[in-house]
């Protein structure tokens, strides 16, 4: 095979797996990822992107579009959008970060601007960039990165992680599922880039989401952060997927009888609909939006309506049952912790972006809604690009470095039994949907599902890898479950409420927990208390 | 979930095949095969992609429903995602249709 000089070389492809060598890898193909790919590319990396579906359908943006915290430079605008957060997000966020990210989205949104996306102008002829449709975003993100000489490896998702014996990452291994057999890229950095986890919950777009970078991470010794915030739930006809938020803000919210139910909203009273739910079906209907708005609403989101255009609801005249479906950490703040500008995690070589990362620099302990996640997607994914390329070119040459497999759980031999993966993710699906353990958490319930938890993660990991068909299904169960772990640990260790967490027994915001809890390990799980950034530079300057 | 492959429309191109996110379908020596329905998030993303209007995506996402491939075309729901969003050539200018900066801030 000829390359160009820019591209990853492909070495082999014997023995069932090929092979390539590259400067950078990129695992997940969705916005954080694509992005990341180029701007490594654009630092004269050769770069390999790795994801589980297809690139550029793939993913939680490619499926739902995504509103994006897009502000002018405009001084008081800036501090008016930082400043209207702080309060939801429990005071975690760092403003130094708030900035960054607004400036990056910017350049961000005004190149997607320049590469020909299809941004309306409102009536007065000026551009509106605080929207993007996921999938011509996403379309137009894949022909991008194309063009910037990555390749790309489609329905491959990663298995394990590749680390030297200093342990710097040195690239990953993972499979070809539409090939059946497997792929090993040798790379001198890695971004992680492969989103959040939302549990195999159906929300729209995230079943590829099921914590996989997590749990490879994890094996090569990466901590997270901020993983009680981490029980977003959205709201979506009760038989769909599409669970698109913003119209319920023109809903009322009734029960069985028709009766209005009290406080129950989109925002500020989510809560509420979840309280009602345990009792019995809640309805909506969009009767508070008037013929312009339902006009904007039908050109601006064309697949909130395809349930109701499928099944004869006009969502405006007629209510429909509404349920609440678990978006774990594609609309939480948890992830992966980095520990620089240029999203470097713990581990040597390794980078992370999206919503494989943390967002609590812009977010602090909510998000959902409000456009920070496609923010921090675009930003952490150019500068973690820009990071592995830097990390990778100051390597220099790693001719003749050992290698070593990371993985573990799933993927070695163990007992005899193969692991489970359909078996051990429902009864994960049991501990985390549930809104009496997740959503409103308390302390003995907590406790009770995490030695529920502890036990599947003894067994899962002492079992056998499956069978070849089975191996991804059961690495995406184990990530789930160490996820949850990692959730459930630090929501224990966060004995208040703040942001999404909530604790029963916790009710209000206490200020001795005005800072992040970091959690991490996989047979241990451990958490610790870190000082927010800010106070760092206090007291640094002391 | 997924429900229909069109037989009368289908021209067996496999794109769907390598788009789907979840891996729901199987290339065969003709039509691609409906393979792994109950992997199906639901996402609508094959209707989109597929050039003959051949996919149809019901829209229960927990439970397969049957569905009668007449009545969707007489409904003109085949393709109507794909219209909807501009993808194909009668309506490219709904692909700058969002007026999301009218609603957001409610
Ligand atoms: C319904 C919905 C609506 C949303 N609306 C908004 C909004 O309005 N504003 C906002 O800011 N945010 C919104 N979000 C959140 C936003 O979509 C995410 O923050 C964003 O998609 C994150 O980008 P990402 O690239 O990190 O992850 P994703 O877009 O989820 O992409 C992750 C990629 O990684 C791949 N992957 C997973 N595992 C592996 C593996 N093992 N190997 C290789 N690849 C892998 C996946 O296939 C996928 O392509 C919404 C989310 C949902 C679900
Ligand atoms: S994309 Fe459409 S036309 Fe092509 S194989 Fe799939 S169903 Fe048939
Ligand atoms: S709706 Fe989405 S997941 Fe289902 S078959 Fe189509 S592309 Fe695949």
């Amino acid at each position: 095979m000829t390359n160009s000089p820019g591209r990853a070389e492909k070495l082999s492809s014997s023995a069932g797996s090929v092979v390539y060598d590259a400067d950078v890898l990129v695992l997940g193909g969705g916005p954080a990822g694509t992005w990341a790919a180029i701007s490594a590319a654009e630092q004269g990396a050769r770069v390999v992107l790795a994801d589980k579906g297809f690139c550029g359908t793939s993913g939680a943006t490619a499926a739902a579009g995504t509103g994006v915290w897009y502000v002018d430079p405009v001084p008081e605008r800036r501090e008016a959008a930082m400043a209207s957060r702080e309060k939801l997000g429990g005071y975690l966020q760092d403003r130094r970060w708030m900035a960054r990210v607004l400036d990056r989205t910017y350049a961000q949104s005004n190149q997607l601007a320049d590469w020909g996306y299809p941004y309306p102008d409102d009536d007065d002829g000026r551009p509106q960039r605080n929207s993007l449709q996921g999938p011509e975003y996403m379309r137009l993100m894949r022909k991008r990165t194309k063009q910037a000489g990555v390749t790309i490896l489609d329905h491959s998702p990663a298995l394990e992680l590749l680390v030297d014996g200093n342990g710097v990452v040195a690239g990953a291994a993972g499979l070809r599922r539409q090939k059946g057999d497997r792929w090993v890229v040798n790379a001198k950095a890695v971004v992680i880039a492969t989103g959040g986890c939302a549990f195999l919950s159906k929300t729209l777009g995230s079943n590829v989401l099921t914590g996989d970078g997590y749990l490879l991470a994890a094996e090569a010794g990466a901590e997270f952060t901020s993983m009680e915030f981490s029980n977003a739930y959205a709201i979506s006809p009760a038989f769909g997927s599409v669970t698109k938020t913003l119209f319920y803000s023109w809903a009322s919210f009734t029960d069985e009888q028709g009766s209005v139910i009290p406080g129950a909203s989109s925002k500020g009273g989510r809560s509420v609909i979840a309280r009602a739910l345990r009792k019995g079906p809640v309805y909506a209907q969009l009767d508070q939006a008037d013929a312009a708005t339902q006009r904007h609403m039908r050109a601006s989101q064309p697949n909130f309506f395809l349930p109701f255009d499928r099944t004869g609801i006009d969502p405006f005249t007629q209510r429909f049952p509404i349920t609440l479906r678990l978006e774990g950490t594609v609309r939480g703040t948890g992830g992966l912790r980095i520990i620089d500008d240029s999203c470097a995690t713990t581990v040597p070589g390794l980078y992370a972006a999206g919503d494989a990362a943390t967002r609590e620099l812009i977010c602090g302990g909510f998000t959902g809604g409000g456009s920070h996640n496609a923010a921090w997607a675009m930003s952490s994914g150019y500068w973690a690009g820009h990071g592995a390329a830097e990390f990778a070119r100051q390597l220099g040459t790693t001719i003749g470095r050992q290698a070593f497999r990371r993985g573990a759980v799933g993927l070695r031999s163990g007992n005899g039994r193969p692991l489970q993966g359909g078996a051990l993710a429902r009864s994960v699906q049991d501990e985390v949907f549930p809104y009496e353990l997740n959503y409103f958490r308390e302390a003995g319930r907590l406790g009770e599902s995490l030695a529920r938890l502890d036990a599947l993660w003894l067994d899962a990991s002492t079992a056998d890898a499956p069978s070849e068909q089975e191996l991804l299904r059961g690495r995406e169960a184990a990530a789930m479950l160490a996820t949850a772990r990692w959730m459930y640990r630090s929501a224990l260790a966060r004995q208040e409420s703040r942001g999404m967490h909530r604790r029963d027994d916790y009710p209000g915001q206490d200020d001795r927990y005005l800072h992040f809890v970091t959690t991490g390990g996989l047979d241990e799980v451990w958490t610790s208390a870190r000082p927010l950034a800010s106070a760092q530079y206090a007291e640094a300057a002391e | 979930m997924i429900e229909v492959i069109d037989t009368e429309h289908c021209t067996a191109c496999d794109i769907c095949v390598s788009v789907c996110p979840t891996n729901v379908f199987d290339k065969t020596d003709g039509i691609p095969r409906i393979a792994r329905q109950s992997d199906c998030q639901t996402c609508f993303l094959c209707e989109l992609y597929c050039p003959e209007d051949a996919l149809f995506v019901s829209p229960f996402a927990d439970a397969p429903q049957t569905v009668d491939v007449a009545a969707l075309k007489e409904a003109t729901l085949l393709g109507s995602y794909r219209r909807a969003v501009g993808w194909v050539e009668e309506s490219r200018h709904l692909r700058a249709a969002d007026r999301s900066y009218r609603l957001f801030g409610h």
